[in-house]
């Protein structure tokens, strides 16, 4: 009887329909009100892989690439693709024993599980790529995957370039998260400087995955993926050449040296000592040498070109003519009769010059080098009638100070240049206790470049180019032009303007520039010849509180229309002239006259570059290093004398991880470590000869 | 020729498109499923390498099945029903004691290639039972004794399927009450039923505090719009408060009794993540066995219930409003969601298709169910309404559960979508459900007993 409860199948539909709204109900709560789900949809399946672009390549001043990509492989592993292959060949072609393999493995699918590839051994060598290449058939689940990696053709120019390394998490943090953990950044130098350049653009592929991590294809057929521009090139003002020479000369000394053209400002060369071989810090090199490199307490990877600051000594002294002259408180004909030393103000300035006469003029005074002269016209400086005091007469003078970039940072294009010191009167005020309770003969050592006066290499180098130019300046720079550069590209521009330092008169730079070119024809420097080639030069034996002398040169080439200008420091050396001069002056020669002649200049090169002025404490540490190393070598050798029989077996130590491997044995025996050569003195910092064969 | 006019007069022609429509749907999606660009579509249908070369084939054999349904004289059904129920039970025992094992059920017999899943076809045999039963001339369904039978012969195989450790397939057999309710059953019970129902699966999704709350703002709407009513029946008002009291100790009380006193904690985990919710317990020293169990399982995909929810309502929910596409799916093409060819086939459908084409699909399955209900009230005959009733609610309870689950509204119970999923078994038992009710449908003149 159809009629009967026909009235229930109205509440059946309605049952259906309220369920059905049910559903679609949750469906438009989940594919229309709540968007998360296209996201997790997206991290779940699609992976965006970093592209990276091969970075930029930096050039000398005359074409040359002094530093290079050269491509290296990872040794990667893919561990569930690994069955059966031959561990004892692939441990005997990696030299490492089947624990160690295991090991590895086990650590790559701890970190990257079994479906994803892992790099089982970074950057291996040339050698051991073509030994594995030829046997790659016998591994599945290995592969060689491409690396660029920094090389360095020329060794030189460390502190120029600076290096590359992985970042850390302070980087990252401060990139706002644009870089990853494992990329690579410019971590000093140029390749800090202008890693915005040198990185390219990456380029970002997306890839899809499944629900085992394995790589299945292009998604969308690469619609979204964005491809890598490579670094721009850097064309830099360096002269590698001259760099090498400088990097040879300041072998075995601490110091720093900048040349600069001071026509553009350029710099030429730019060496600190002790240097290291860049490549010693690119690559796989990087770890093992990193740590050496830092500990040092010579502090290789300080740039003492740019931060090493040092008491400018005489060198300070055609500044401090140039002030006096400017203000007009004294003439070229000025002259002081210094009798030995500057008495006026008490304890006596000594002079090494006691004749008379020698500071007859401005130019006796600076080719002699006179102190008491130059203390004299600091003072006059000072005590200026046209100031009410000794305070403003000294702001005055640090005015001009600043303005020839002294105790100001210049700008130069490196990380961290330090801009030394030209103090302020507040620092006086606190020594002396008060703004009146000093006078210019509390600071009078300041006018023959002591006290507190310090000045880096490069600050030195840009005072010369100055009277040089005679008044104008470009801002030191290392980069003379960036590939493809656009004219909104302002990232150089600085470099590009002109700076004009006060209006000191030619008059004026003329007298000092006599007075310096006399230095080098019978002043402190006048057994210091470029063949062929008039210069003018200041030379200066700074004294400091660290031990003997530093050795300072400032000078530049040739007199008239200079294009090279040079300042070297070398530290603890002794007098100016020694050491620094012939450093600059065989800088200048190859410069000017591209090779260094035979005679006088080679003799000079050989003395020079063979001299080792390593001030004994540093000596000392390095010695009780080695001290150290060769006590525990000593004590291996013995063990392995006495006991002959048996390898040298160190008792109980666990060799692997138990946690991973808790299935192994403890054998309670491990192979020996291999031992270090100790290098000889010469060798260290250079990269080992096995490298030097492979470019 | 008369012959051939017998087989198409009277058919329903648009209950044949609509199955037709639904298993080339099924088709679509698992091979959107299967599917890598550059493969040979046809090669793997010829070598039945692969599921939608298989299912093509399921296809076919359930075409020829159909065929023979609609040849058979519709006498026959009636005629045989018990002894097919009688059959279907046998079977069903016996494959629990000579059956294999499969995933944990002892629910096939295998008979050398060939496997067959009793339970399955049990639900066609049990409808056609039950209305015989119901058809019989003797039999006043108004009577409670009469209920009582049909409930037992329609929970017969339903125990049995619960002791060959299929649950989910157990369950349908609940549906059959809607059928009862149709010819008699106190309303009463029905509600009573599903609330509970509701009201346990609330409690796994919802805290305590929650379903307070909106038990108690719900049971103040009811009071509130039913106020007048209350004067002439002061009982109703009563009814509602206690409904509510019921509903909250159930919730608040019942089950985080059961689940935190009396299971152990590695049936809540399981039982919680039948939503696709994850346990973590409060207590420390739990919690650290839990782990201890979980990390000795990990990779046996013993209880993975958790994670298919989770990644089926990604793969739904990232479909948006007009869906990635066809063969567009990351979720479904990359294997992200498990037995997504089987239980979870929505996801294909709701990725590809997103909101607009899950509502145009759900929109199918809603005309096929009313048709069903309209030619269950056409018909003269009881045994064919009754029939009729019980493959409207075996399907309507399947889609229910299957696409609830995928969307996170009801516990994973593996049960699959009718005409969709991927199985033989199960194809075949919808395909004998819905042309025994067209062949019946087609003789509706007939008074069948």
């Amino acid at each position: 009887m159809p009629e009967f409860n026909q009235s229930r199948k109205r509440v059946i539909q309605l049952i259906f329909i309220v369920v059905f709204l049910v559903i679609i109900g949750q469906l438009f709560n989940l594919q229309v009100i709540q968007s998360k789900y296209a996201k997790l949809a997206e991290n779940n399946a699609i992976a965006k892989k970093i592209v990276y672009p091969s970075r930029g390549i930096i050039y000398d001043r005359k074409g040359r690439a002094i530093l290079d990509n050269v491509a290296r492989f990872d040794l990667v592993v893919t561990p569930f693709q690994v069955k059966g292959i031959d561990t004892a060949a692939l441990c005997n072609i990696l030299k490492i024993d089947t624990a160690e393999f295991h090991k590895r493995l086990i650590t790559s699918i701890v970190k990257n599980g079994r479906y994803r590839p892992s790099v089982f051994e970074p950057l291996v060598s040339p050698q051991l790529q073509a030994q594995l290449d030829e046997n790659m058939y016998k591994f599945p689940g290995f592969d060689l995957s491409e690396r660029p990696v920094r090389s360095y053709p020329y060794k030189a120019a460390a502190h120029i370039l600076g290096y590359v390394a992985e970042v850390d998490t302070a980087i990252i943090r401060k990139s706002n998260y644009f870089y990853q953990m494992g990329d690579y950044v410019g971590r000093s130098g140029l390749e800090s400087s202008y890693e915005k350049v040198l990185m390219g653009t990456r380029g970002i592929r997306h890839l899809i995955k499944d629900n085992k991590n394995r790589i299945q294809g292009s998604f969308e057929n690469g619609a979204y993926d964005t491809t890598a521009e490579a670094g721009r090139n850097l064309y830099s003002s360096v002269d590698i050449e001259l760099q090498q020479l400088a990097e040879k000369l300041l072998a075995n000394k601490i110091g720093g040296l900048v040349a600069i053209n001071p026509k553009t400002g350029g710099i030429l060369a730019m060496a600190s000592g002790p240097t290291y071989d860049p490549n010693d810090l690119a690559g796989a090199a990087f770890r093992k040498n990193w740590g050496r490199l830092a500990l040092d307490t010579a502090r290789p990877l300080y740039n003492r070109a740019i931060k090493g600051q040092y008491p400018p000594g005489s060198t300070f002294k055609p500044l401090g003519a140039l002030i006096a002259l400017d203000q007009g408180l004294i003439n070229p004909k000025y002259g002081y009769g210094c009798g030995g030393a500057y008495y006026s103000c008490g304890r006596g300035v000594k002079c090494t010059h006691a004749g008379h006469g020698h500071a007859a003029t401005l130019r006796l005074a600076l080719a002699n080098s006179c102190n008491a002269y130059f203390c004299q016209i600091f003072r006059m400086a000072i005590d200026n009638p046209a100031f009410a005091n000794a305070s403003e007469g000294y702001l005055k003078w640090k005015k001009y100070m600043n303005a020839f970039g002294m105790g100001v940072k210049l700008g130069v294009d490196l990380p961290s240049e330090d801009r030394a010191s030209v103090p302020d009167t507040s620092r006086y005020n606190r020594d002396f206790g008060g703004a009146r309770r000093w006078n210019s003969c509390n600071i009078v050592t300041l006018g023959i470049g002591q006290d507190r006066m310090t000045a880096t290499p490069l600050q030195m180098a840009n005072v010369m180019s100055i009277i040089a130019n005679r008044g104008y300046y470009y801002t030191p720079h290392l980069v003379d032009s960036i590939q493809d550069e656009t004219a909104n590209d302002t990232t150089l521009s600085k470099y590009r303007t002109r700076h004009t330092v006060t209006n000191i008169s030619d008059e004026d730079y003329q007298a000092v520039l006599d007075g310096m070119h006399d230095v080098t024809v019978y002043g402190t420097a006048s057994f210091l010849r470029i063949p062929g080639i008039q210069y003018c030069a200041k030379t200066g034996t700074a004294q400091n509180p660290h031990g003997k002398d530093h050795s300072i040169f400032t000078s530049f080439a040739p007199k008239d229309n200079p294009q090279i200008a040079v300042a070297v420091v070398v530290e603890n050396a002794g007098f100016g002239a020694t050491w620094a001069g012939p450093i600059a002056t065989l800088l200048m020669e190859k410069y000017l006259n591209d090779t260094i002649s035979a005679g006088e200049s080679m003799n000079n090169f050989e003395r020079v570059s063979k001299a080792d002025l390593i001030p004994a404490a540093i000596k000392h540490w390095y010695y009780v290093k080695d001290s150290i190393k060769q006590a525990k070598l000593a004590i291996k050798e013995v063990s392995v004398d006495t006991v002959l029989e048996q390898p040298a077996v160190v008792p109980k130590k666990t060799t692997f991880d138990p946690e991973a491997e808790p299935l192994r044995k403890d054998s309670g025996e491990v192979i020996p470590e291999k031992t270090f050569m100790i290098l000889p003195q010469e060798n260290r910092n250079k990269p080992d000869s096995s490298k030097d064969e492979k470019q | 020729m008369r012959n051939n006019n017998t087989i198409s007069k009277g058919i329903d022609w648009s209950m044949v498109i609509l199955y037709g429509v639904l298993v080339i749907i099924g088709l679509l999606m698992i091979f959107a499923n299967e599917y890598k660009e550059g493969e040979s579509i046809l090669q793997p249908v010829l070598s039945q390498s692969k599921d939608y070369g298989k299912q093509a084939l399921w296809a076919v054999i359930c075409a020829v099945l159909a065929i023979f349904i609609l040849l058979t004289d519709s006498k026959f059904f009636t005629a045989t029903a018990n002894l097919l129920y009688g059959l279907g039970i046998v079977l069903c025992i016996l494959a629990l004691f000579i059956g294999s094992e499969v995933k944990g059920s002892k629910s096939w017999i295998v008979l050398g290639g060939f496997r067959l899943q009793p339970s399955e076809l049990s639900k066609v045999f049990t409808c056609l039972a039950l209305a015989k039963y119901i058809s019989r001339q003797e039999t006043d369904f108004s009577k409670t004794t009469s209920q009582t039978v049909g409930a037992a012969i329609s929970l017969l195989p339903a125990i049995i399927t619960i002791a060959q450790n299929e649950t989910g397939l157990a369950l349908v057999y609940f549906s059959f009450f809607l059928v009862m309710y149709r010819e008699g059953l106190p309303p009463f019970i029905l509600i009573a039923g599903a609330s509970i129902a509701v009201i346990l699966i609330l409690s796994l999704i919802f805290t305590p505090q929650t379903l307070f709350i909106a038990y108690a703002v719900l049971a103040a709407i009811v009071i509130f719009f039913c106020r007048s009513l209350f004067r002439r029946n002061r009982l109703l008002l009563w009814l509602i408060v206690a409904v509510w009291a019921v509903a909250s100790i159930i919730s608040s009380v019942v089950m985080p009794y059961m689940i935190n006193k009396v299971m152990k904690p590695y049936q809540r985990d399981r039982i919680y993540s039948l939503v696709g919710k994850p346990y973590i317990p409060e207590d420390p020293e739990e919690r650290a066995e839990l782990e201890k169990l979980k990390s000795k399982n990990r990779g046996k995909s013993q209880n993975q219930s958790e994670y298919n929810v989770i990644q089926s309502k990604i793969a739904i929910g990232s479909g948006g409003v007009p869906g990635k596409g066809y063969l567009k799916g990351t979720q479904t093409r990359y294997d992200f969601v498990p037995e997504q060819r089987t239980d979870f086939i929505f996801c294909t459908i709701g990725e590809g298709f997103g909101f607009l084409g899950s509502v145009v699909f759900l929109s199918l399955y809603a005309i096929l169910l009313f048709r069903i209900i309209i030619i269950a009230e056409r018909q003269r005959s009881t045994f064919s309404r009754v029939y009729a009733y019980g493959v409207a609610s075996i399907f309507f309870f399947h889609i229910t559960i299957n696409i609830c689950m995928t969307i996170g509204l009801a516990p994973v119970i593996g049960i699959p979508l009718p005409l969709i999923s991927y199985g033989g078994s199960s194809l075949l038992t919808f395909t004998m459900l819905l042309f025994i009710l067209i062949r019946l449908d087609a003789d509706r003149q007939m008074i069948l007993r």
